[in-house]
């Protein structure tokens, strides 16, 4: 798929703005899927703060994020600009201590909840 | 829109030979799977890498058939 320059612009500002970032159906507080529930859930129990994109209310970024990160699903995490994983990967990465640990390395604040 | 258990088992195992693989239908529905693949495949690559193979190995379905799809992959060394 053609991923649209101005779409891929877009993304790219909302990685670059926010050190973690989670495309994801719904809001942390309103997750609309079962895959983004987990993962928001996952990175508030880290304390980390980041961004979200609701990709029910944007299906430009919807679309484009799967070209962009070469991967099919929602949701979608972003460190500091690096594609992550999905639910799956997080939900291991959160279970090895992993994730935490790719937080400390990058110098982002967590506070275990 | 559904797939079959076994069209998914299927299309795993001619894509990923001599592998261990299990496929679950988690809700009975033929529409949420989970599915483990360990295969010598994955050696040497990441755990992003690992689940774009999968991914690409299904060409397409994970957008249009499959709604949901837990995954786990793990290489054999």
């Amino acid at each position: 798929m053609n991923l649209d320059e101005n779409i891929k612009n877009q993304i790219e500002q909302l990685i670059q703005k926010n050190d973690v970032f989670l495309f994801m159906k719904g809001n942390p507080d309103f997750p609309m899927c079962g895959f983004s529930s987990v993962a928001s859930a996952i990175l508030k129990k880290c304390g980390v703060e980041f961004g979200h994109c609701n990709v029910l209310e944007n299906e430009e970024i919807r679309e484009g994020i799967k070209a962009f990160s070469n991967w099919p699903t929602i949701p979608q995490l972003y460190i500091k600009k690096e594609f992550v994983g999905g639910c799956d990967i997080m939900k291991e990465m959160a279970e090895s201590g992993e994730l935490i640990e790719l937080f400390n390395t990058r110098g982002i604040k967590t506070e275990i909840q | 829109m559904p797939i079959e258990q076994n069209k998914l088992e299927k299309i795993i195992t001619d894509k990923f030979p001599n592998s261990r693989i299990l496929v679950e239908d988690l809700a009975g529905d033929n529409n949420h799977y989970s599915v483990t693949i360990e295969s010598s495949m994955f050696n040497g690559l990441s755990r992003i890498q690992q689940h774009q193979l999968v991914y690409k190995s299904l060409d397409g379905l994970m957008d249009s058939e499959l709604h949901a799809m837990q995954l786990k992959t793990k290489g054999t060394e």
